[in-house]
């Protein structure tokens, strides 16, 4: 047991912290809201070019075969950063799903493209119905000859309109009783409807109809088996990672918020002359220090048995989706009206981080998870 | 960076199980787990640290000159792991976590020779004077005097709140051996033998009915001049630097996390009616095993950091403010969970020598005074409110 970071971690959160804070500025932003996908296709080429898109990817397959603690390294900086780039939906989700469940053919054909940058894969899965339960499908696969014919909704997908391939999740539904799948169905194929929209706190979305899609049969990620164990370990890693960015965003508005604090005057002393805010300023700070070890924790156990890894993963979530909306809704109570203005970016991290707490269940979803996980009756 | 064991950590974990297997009598182990004070009383501490002592375990945090152990801080917190797991009496930290390292610091070549191997074999049992009936959070506007009178000072005045002082045979006390413009300075760091003349113990029973703690009076109190530590004036500094150690030291999640297990235990049983089955218990066992999850990390990321030279800063003050609140969390917890059996008040103390079966399963006995005496986790060693102020100076800079 160790928790020094290798010379190796310490050079990539380095130049990753450099990067974001030199490049990644508010006009940045400014102008990736702008853009048809909602991120810029340059830096994009640019997290290739770094390595970054090959940095959790097996060396086998064009990766550099790094771990969950490299990719929170990253997202810790994404986060200070409210980088835009579809980092999760392509890298952490949608090469996580291939590396995961594919068969080796399919890894060789996808992930050295993922990792140069020319491949973009997003991860189509929760529906309307499920709200936050990884379970629930409705979508579903009909094997016809040499074919699956899908049919079903999706919703919130992440960059769907930015992937060139989406990994679609559906039941079987003439043979194999409803066991789960997942299927490559390329962006443009016949039948699928996107519904694209920006998303709250930078970045895009979609909702998908799948209507009678046609994909060959080896468009289905990995062999013939259940694909649920598979969408639950990298759903965790991107709780993982998640984790980590919303500790940057966290780490980023205390640090703005003691800024402002020190300098705002109100009754001829500093705002944070007074008890009550000095509190609140502490308060945010331990916060962010328990959400750093959460993060830090879902992020070792990534790769520990299912049930160990799940209670990491789901009570980084929930502790930090409770500390984060403290920590947001703080730092717009305590810049002032200011806070609630689109003139300061205090606005977009608050935004950012309730996205944040939206995707993929909130803190009570996820304590209820860590409960049942812990075998409690819940 | 990893968090699972390699085959020298697996080794020593398989050593520490079987220390612990060896030493801990089915006495100490009911001694503790009934124990509703926050530390053990001395029939089950001071065997406990002897067996330690024995074994060169007396002292893990001190310089291994001194009798330390050296261990990595994966040692360290596989010890205190098995330990609480294991449920063994939590010594008072008077002697080994409080003045040992003072002395150990600023003490004499005399000093360290007569005191150190006496409190790791429990041959000095320690308490502590700071606080003052006056001096509260304030610490240093206290205002017991020592008076400096040919070889020996003259003490006069009272301490407040001292844990075990119906134990000890000695105390290190902070007194003001001076007048200065700056309350913190005039203050020195002495060793007073409980035996002298002119001291007078009157105890304080806590609202969980335990005699824990007591008022000291001192009236023309003699001890000698070479009971001074260090330099006449510059107790506040020495003080400080054992207030860290009060507030920093060890690993109190294990604690915590053993706490949280007793409480499942008791949810899980029929006694409580399966407390569990609430899906709102179960769900606050959820939220405290998860604070208690992000506290450990906390702890492993404080002892890496020292391990590698670092200083770990202020976080000795998030972790004091947070374990004293996931405390008190989880004994709400314990306390909602036994339901109507919280109501009954058993007298006897301590509570594992009572000989006849109480009305609710003796286990339980513990739960509701150890939630009341709790409330003063959040009080002692510096109120959750100084801990906020202390965060808000040294890691925000306020």
């Amino acid at each position: 047991m160790d928790l020094t970071p290798s010379d190796e971690q310490r050079l990539l959160r380095e130049s990753a912290d450099r990067f974001i804070h030199e490049t990644y500025t508010a006009k940045l932003r400014e102008h990736n809201a702008k853009e048809p996908f909602g991120f810029s296709e340059g830096i994009w080429k640019q997290f290739a070019e770094l390595g970054w898109l090959a940095l959790p990817l097996p060396e086998q397959h064009g990766g550099i075969g790094g771990g969950a603690i490299e990719v929170g390294i990253l997202m810790e900086a994404f986060g200070r950063g409210l980088v835009s780039e579809p980092y999760l939906s392509t890298v952490v989700l949608g090469a996580g799903l291939v590396a995961e469940h594919g068969r080796d053919d399919q890894k060789a054909a996808l992930l050295p493209s993922v990792a140069e940058g020319t491949l973009r894969l997003a991860f189509a899965h929760a529906e309307r119905a499920a709200r936050a339960d990884l379970a629930r499908v409705d979508t579903t696969a009909r094997q016809d000859g040499d074919a699956y014919v899908l049919d079903g909704a999706k919703v919130a997908v992440l960059d769907g309109a930015a992937a060139d391939q989406l990994i679609v999740s559906a039941r079987l539904a003439n043979n194999g009783s409803g066991s789960l799948r997942l299927f490559l169905v390329p962006r443009d194929a016949a039948g699928l409807t996107l519904a694209d929209y920006p998303r709250l706190g930078g970045g895009r979305a979609c909702n998908l109809t799948l209507q009678s899609v046609r994909v060959a049969a080896e468009a289905m990620l990995g062999g013939d088996t259940d694909a649920t164990p598979a969408v639950e370990a990298v759903v965790d890693r991107a709780l993982a990672a998640m984790s980590a960015e919303a500790v940057g965003m966290m780490q980023t508005l205390t640090d703005k918020t003691l800024d402002y604090t020190k300098v705002r005057k109100q009754f001829g002393r500093p705002l944070a002359a007074n008890q009550v805010i000095r509190h609140r300023l502490t308060d945010m700070s331990v916060q962010v220090d328990e959400a750093r070890s959460m993060a830090l924790r879902a992020a070792l156990k990534a790769d520990a048995d299912a049930a160990e890894r799940g209670r990491a993963a789901s009570g980084a979530k929930a502790k930090i989706g409770k500390g984060a909306r403290f920590v947001a809704e703080q730092s717009v109570q305590l810049h002032g009206g200011m806070g609630v203005t689109d003139e300061l970016d205090v606005g977009a991290y608050f935004k950012r981080l309730l996205a944040f707490e939206t995707l993929f269940g909130g803190s009570t979803h996820h304590y209820r998870r860590h409960a049942a996980l812990s075998g409690r009756p819940v | 960076m990893d968090m699972t064991f390699g085959e020298a950590e697996l080794a020593f974990q398989q050593e520490v199980r079987d220390f612990i297997a060896a030493n801990l009598t089915p006495d100490m182990k009911r001694a503790e787990s009934l124990n509703a004070s926050v530390f053990s009383e001395p029939e089950a501490g001071v065997p406990w640290q002897r067996a330690l002592n024995a074994k060169g375990w007396g002292a893990p945090g001190w310089p291994v000159e001194y009798g330390g152990t050296g261990w990595t801080p994966a040692q360290r917190w596989i010890f205190e792991t098995e330990c609480a797991h294991a449920g063994v009496p939590s010594p008072t930290p008077m002697g080994v976590k409080m003045v040992g390292p003072v002395i150990i610091g600023f003490g004499s070549p005399e000093q360290k020779n007569y005191f150190l191997p006496r409190i790791l074999s429990c041959e000095d049992y320690w308490c502590q004077g700071y606080s003052e009936p006056g001096s509260g959070s304030d610490l240093s506007s206290l205002k017991t005097r020592a008076v400096r009178d040919g070889d020996e000072y003259v003490i006069n005045g009272t301490k407040i709140w001292t844990t075990h002082a119906h134990n000890a045979n000695m105390m290190f006390a902070l007194v003001r051996t001076s007048d200065e413009p700056r309350q913190q300075d005039g203050i020195s760091f002495v060793l007073i033998d409980m035996k002298s003349p002119g001291i007078t113990i009157r105890p304080i029973l806590t609202i969980g009915g335990d005699h824990e703690v007591n008022q000291v009076f001192f009236d023309d109190v003699r001890i000698p001049a070479s009971n001074l530590v260090g330099e006449e004036g510059k107790g506040w500094t020495y003080g400080k630097y054992l207030l860290e150690f009060e507030r920093g030291s060890g690993i109190a999640s294990a604690k915590l996390r053993k706490a949280l297990h007793r409480a499942a235990a008791f949810a899980e049983s029929d006694a409580t009616g399966r407390a569990i089955e609430d899906p709102d218990i179960a769900i606050r066992m959820s939220e405290a095993e998860v604070d208690i999850d992000a506290l450990e990390m906390t702890e492993l990321r404080v002892l890496s950091a020292l391990q590698n030279g670092q200083n770990p800063g202020a976080v000795s003050s998030i972790l004091k403010l947070r374990t004293s609140e996931i405390y008190q969390a989880v004994s709400r917890l314990a306390v909602d969970v036994i339901g109507t059996d919280g109501l009954y008040v058993e007298p006897t103390r301590p509570l594992h020598r009572l000989n006849a079966p109480p009305a609710i399963p003796e286990d339980e006995l513990a739960v509701m005074p150890t939630h009341l005496n709790g409330r003063a986790y959040t009080i002692f060693g510096g109120t959750s409110e100084i801990q906020r102020d202390i965060i808000s100076k040294l890691v925000l800079g306020l």
